[in-house]
């Protein structure tokens, strides 16, 4: 039987706060963004049959999920947060996971955490207070969020508003005008302002996949922003009639790999949206594992962003530590 | 429980993946269950039959799996006899009962799919995830499409029944799917089967076999002889088959069109292939990577149609085959069985030992040869993906087909280069484009010389549309409406006219002696026996008249310089004609072929006017053709006048279907076109007889030449004089230079160079006599169509359902996959 190569490890506790190896963006390259093709049917068809290829159960399957808590952006975006409610999700962000279920898998606890709570801009400071001394990263969106259609310079002062209250990664929204109209050069400057503007924060650009109308547009959309400093690249809002979709992440995941063999730059990839099961987590897992490599599958290059999804993953693994098939009410609410 | 936190523990570090067996129990159970010991299958039940035992092995790690028996001569006649003996009932039983029968089936592949996929994965070495999601569920797929033909065979296929008794002979690379192609639509059309399977692979056929006489499949309609070539050539050779499904190797295909030869079986092959897989600057270059991976690294490569030439545009060449490297890390090769496994075991040791000899041929041609680091399973039969470079395009690796998981790779400049490359090989099964061009796709598609052209996308099958090949990868076609016909022949009845029937055609005397026998002897030799008496008052021309051959739009003087003194029904001489020999057959070929391609390329309007221009240029000259009909056989003037007029209407027939014998979109199920367009077959043969001399061969060459065929005419050997003078009309009526060549002379002479000839794509024997069985074994050559009229058509009253069967020896089905989504 095979074994895959082997990678880093790599918990929670891990994730480097550095800006080692930050994407530092190249010029606007108007050829190579020309040059991008995308099939849909091809990508489709790989996507659909990635998860059929391969095989994770069991014991494996546990491991897996709880690497997949590791990644979660554990996300609330909703009109009517509190800081009540921010704090409950920052809480369960830094305690993903129950203590017995951690140590009846052989984990230890402080190995499990979320990566990251994400929250709208006004909670920052909240985040920040609640997720003091842990490892979990405050994550604020911005620039917008969700339609990017706010004045550019207001989009960028809010950037820096909410870094300056503490937010470490910062999750934008790109103009989708620019994208839809072909105007790469105002998408690559808007991003690179934010990536300034982001300072040592990290910053994660929202591509809105589902309203750039064609995944080539996604393709090229994603190969902007990194020319223009993203760290990450992420599929959606959550906001959008269509979030993450496997053939967008396929898609997103072979630009991310291009622009790495190009340029020697890693960029990270954020599935966002629509993420509710354990299978839609593996599923997204074994995409990056195969069309990444395992060098991605940590919270610094890929994330899951989701407020329901970690639910089902504590079920799931509650049901490998006991046996029995779990119920959500007996996992504290995010 | 400690080692399961250590399991977890590991995972969650690693994110690696795990053995992931499925079970093997199902299958092993049912082995057990026959004692692992299975004899035929026939007339409803298991018999030991007369051959010795032999084994079936897991090529994954030896594991004897069962014991069969290598069926016996006599094996194959008894189960002939019980599907001879179940034929009538089936026939009688009615297309709706045999609808639901299919119906059953397809059910019963679906219910126990489980079992069928880990049997196949087993015995075959494939991976399950292949097994269980493409062929099992294909092969239930093809039942459920033919019960609907079985349902509406009486309302789509009227006129026509089951051919009889089918011998099926399957290959070992998709047992149960080949399975499925083969047996659906012979038992949808009324037929009822002897199948062979492979002898590597002979597990899940017993496993259909069984499953087919539980759900009440009457006895005797399927029948399994396991066994191994031997028992195939029988099956082949058997008297009592009436038609025979090949799908294999060129090389056994070629031996069975020759045993078949003279026969009258109708024959459908499926054989080898070195498809092209064709990557253009302009494409979704990780796409085609993929694709690349589906093509040839699907199935450890044991695919007839694998994309195995690798053609990429010269700009991308270096990226795309990096991209390919790297892809070709993350292909886990493994245990079959394992759910994660992308590649299993080749089938045998011995395609083992096969492979890597192409390989040591190819580094010794210079090619360098990539294979992934990763590592295979030491125990078993297992080959990595492997990439060659650089290998010349005359090396074995890029022109014999591997059946392996090896792919060369050549570079072209343009598109025009592309076709080039992609049609310089003896094989047409399929070909892959990939291109985001859509002008560029659907130029590439009618170009290459394939019976499948997927763009975009590659191995894509189903039941709906039709599979099969051009050229050396064989004929006839499997799936679809188009495949139906395979195993259909039409209904004998005297009232049908249907082609190939008997009919009343002019009391010819008896054709046996008729080859340069009766009515014609050498210029110099002795005048004609005299014995076809008749009552023709006609005298020798008055002013000498010289005939020729018509080559590439010139009249030739015959190579040998002979000629033939045509003797009229009271043995006198009236005319002289050429005695055309191999070198005016060569000739004629060769001015064919240059017509070849243009000709197929004119649009059908264009075609249309040339036939209708020849029928107004012939109708013109009705009476001295008349006259001539009349010299030369004596009919009665009534009957000759008839005869042109039957082919001034045969021309304007197809004429008028020159640009409406339209393809068709299959509805395959999912979102892609799949457009099955009817292409010209190419340079076909004619071998005109007796009994209609002009209409005999205006006809047919009026039906080829509609489609876009080029000809080259033998024309009638004892009336050979109004085909000849029709080539006045040919000269005046626009035809292009070669596309109609006009031959006459002995057909023993001048045929047998027609039937071998490698760049003769098509023959329609008109005669149906030995000589036409001598054709067919000569056409095993290049594996060339060949359609012998055994009983005739009546070409003086061609009905609508003949020249529907026409258009169709004129065709050959391209079957052009093109997926789309924004």
């Amino acid at each position: 039987m095979l074994t895959t190569s082997s990678m880093p490890t790599a918990g929670a506790a891990t994730v480097r706060d550095a800006s080692e190896d930050r994407n530092p963006g190249v010029p606007l390259d108007l050829d190579w963004v020309r040059r991008v093709r995308v099939n849909r049917s091809a990508a489709e068809f790989r996507a659909h049959t990635l998860a059929r290829r391969r095989s994770v159960k069991a014991e494996w399957q546990a491991g897996w999920l709880l690497r997949a808590v590791t990644l979660t952006d554990l996300t609330t975006l909703a009109g009517d947060d509190t800081p009540g409610r921010v704090r409950r999700l920052c809480g369960k962000a830094r305690r993903a996971v129950r203590a017995d279920v951690l140590n009846a898998l052989g984990v230890p606890p402080e190995a499990v955490c979320a990566a990251a709570a994400c929250v709208h801009p006004a909670m920052t400071p909240t985040a920040r207070d609640a997720l003091e001394g842990s490892p979990v990263r405050v994550a604020a969106v911005a620039a917008g969020f969700p339609s990017g259609l706010s004045p550019f310079g207001t989009r960028v002062e809010e950037v820096r508003e909410v870094v300056a209250a503490g937010a470490q990664e910062v999750d934008i929204v790109i103009a989708r005008d620019a994208v839809l109209l072909g105007d790469w050069e105002r998408l690559w400057r808007e991003v690179a302002a934010f990536r300034e503007a982001c300072g040592a924060a990290h910053l994660k650009a929202i591509l809105a996949t589902g309203e750039l109308g064609t995944l080539a547009k996604v393709a090229q959309a994603a190969l902007v922003a990194m020319m223009a400093g993203a760290d990450f690249v992420k599929t959606s809002t959550g906001k959008e009639a269509v979030n993450a979709t496997l053939p967008v992440g396929l898609v997103m995941a072979r630009t991310v790999r291009e622009y790495f063999r190009a340029t020697g730059h890693r960029v990270g990839l954020k599935a966002a949206g629509g993420l509710r099961t354990s299978r839609d987590a593996l599923a997204w897992m074994v995409l990056v594992k195969e069309e990444l490599g395992d060098a991605w599958l940590v919270p610094e290059l890929f994330r899951l962003g989701a407020s329901t999804l970690l639910a089902d993953v504590e079920r799931q693994l509650e049901h490998h530590a006991t046996g029995r098939y779990s119920a959500f009410h007996r996992h504290a609410l995010g | 429980m400690a080692q399961l936190k250590t399991s977890v523990r590991r995972a969650f570090e690693e994110v690696s993946y795990s053995p992931a067996p499925e079970s093997a129990g199902l299958a092993d159970q049912w082995l057990d269950g026959h004692g692992r010991e299975f004899g035929h299958f026939m007339g409803g039940d298991w018999r030991a039959g007369d051959g010795p035992l032999v084994e079936t092995r897991c090529p994954a790690d030896g594991t004897l799996l069962a014991r069969f028996r290598n069926g016996a001569a006599s094996d194959v006649d008894a189960a002939v006899e019980a599907a001879s003996g179940a034929l009538p009932g089936w026939r009688a039983a009615g297309s709706s009962a045999r609808a639901r029968h299919l119906y059953r089936l397809a059910r019963q592949i679906q219910k126990r799919s489980r079992h069928f996929a880990v049997l196949e994965a087993l015995d075959n070495g494939k991976p399950i995830r292949e097994s269980r999601d493409i062929d099992v569920p294909l092969a239930a797929r093809h039942f459920y499409h033919h019960a609907g033909w079985a349902q509406l065979l009486d309302a789509e296929f009227r006129g026509y029944e089951g051919v009889g008794v089918a011998g099926q002979i399957i290959p070992w690379n998709f047992p149960l799917l080949m399975l499925a192609w083969k047996v659906a639509p012979a038992l949808a059309a009324g037929c009822t089967v002897v199948l062979k399977p492979a002898e590597y692979t002979p597990l899940t056929a017993l496993l259909f076999a069984e499953l087919a006489a539980e759900t009440g499949l009457p006895p005797g309609v399927f029948n399994v002889v396991t066994g191994d070539g031997a028992a195939g050539a029988a099956l082949v050779r058997h008297p009592g088959v009436h038609k025979i499904a090949f799908t294999g190797s060129t090389e056994v295909g070629r031996d069975i069109r020759a045993a078949t030869a003279g026969t009258g079986k109708k024959v459908s092959l499926e054989l080898g292939g070195k498809s092209p897989f064709v990557v253009f600057e302009n494409a979704d270059l990780d796409a085609a990577a993929e694709g690349v991976v589906d093509s040839v690294w699907f199935n450890q490569g044991e695919v007839c149609c694998a994309g195995t030439r690798l053609l990429v545009q010269e700009s991308v060449e270096e990226d795309f085959l990096a991209r390919l490297a790297d892809r070709m890390e993350t292909i886990r090769v493994g245990h079959p069985l394992d759910k994660s496994t992308d590649m299993g075991a080749i089938v045998d040791g011995a395609q083992v030992e096969r492979i890597e000899s192409f390989l040591e041929a190819g580094r010794k041609d210079g090619a360098v040869i990539r294979q992934p680091s990763s590592p295979v399973p030491e125990r078993g039969f297992y080959v990595p993906p492997t990439l060659c470079m650089g290998a010349p395009s005359s090396s074995p690796l890029v022109t014999e087909e591997v059946f392996g998981p090896v792919v060369a790779s050549l570079t072209f400049r343009t598109p025009a280069e592309a076709v080039q490359l992609a049609n310089d090989t003896r094989y047409g099964l399929a070909a892959s484009v990939w291109t985001e061009d859509v002008n560029l796709a659907l130029d590439m598609a009618p170009a290459i010389k394939a019976g499948t052209v997927w763009i975009n996308c590659t191995n894509v099958f189903d039941a709906a549309s039709g599979f099969g090949g051009y050229r050396e990868s064989g004929f006839g076609r499997e799936g679809g409406r188009e495949g139906m016909w395979e195993y259909l022949a039409p209904v004998a009845r005297g009232d049908a006219g249907a082609p190939g029937d008997a009919h009343s055609m002019r009391d010819a005397p008896d054709d046996a002696d008729a080859p340069g026998g009766v009515g014609a002897s050498e210029r110099s030799g002795k005048a004609g026996d005299g014995r076809a008496g008749g009552a023709s008052a006609g005298k020798r021309e008055q002013i000498d008249r010289t005939r020729k051959l018509y080559v590439g739009g010139k009249q030739a003087r015959p190579d040998g310089g002979y000629s033939l003194v045509m003797l009229d029904r009271e043995g006198e001489a009236y005319a002289e004609v050429p005695r055309g020999n191999r070198k005016d057959v060569r000739n004629a070929v060769e001015a064919a072929g240059r017509a070849r391609a243009r000709w197929a390329a004119a649009s059908g309007h264009d075609r249309a006017q040339i036939l209708y221009f020849l029928a107004e240029n012939l109708a013109a000259r009705a009476d001295e053709f008349a006259g001539r009909l009349t010299r030369a056989t004596g009919d009665a003037p009534e009957a000759a006048a008839a005869e042109t007029e039957a082919a001034v209407q045969a021309l304007f027939t197809f004429a008028a279907w020159a640009d409406k014998y339209d393809g068709r979109v299959h509805s395959t199920p999912f979102r892609n076109v799949t457009l099955a367009m009817n292409e010209p077959v190419g340079a076909v043969g004619i071998r005109c007889g007796d009994r209609a001399p002009l209409a005999g061969a205006v006809a047919p060459l009026a039906a080829a030449l509609s489609q876009g065929n080029v000809a080259v005419a033998v024309v009638s050997a004892r009336f050979p004089v109004p085909a000849l003078d029709f080539v006045q009309v040919l000269e005046t009526s626009d035809v292009p230079p070669g596309v109609v060549n006009v031959v006459s002379g002995i057909h023993d002479e001048v045929f047998p160079t027609l039937a071998a000839h490698d760049d003769v794509d098509q023959l329609w024997d008109l005669v149906g006599d030995d000589l036409s069985g001598e054709a067919e074994r000569l056409s095993a050559g290049n594996l060339k169509r060949v359609w012998v009229a055994r009983t005739g058509l009546d070409w003086l009253a061609l009905s609508g359902r003949d020249c529907e069967f026409l258009l169709r020896q004129a065709t050959r089905v391209k079957n052009i996959w093109v997926p789309y989504g924004a």
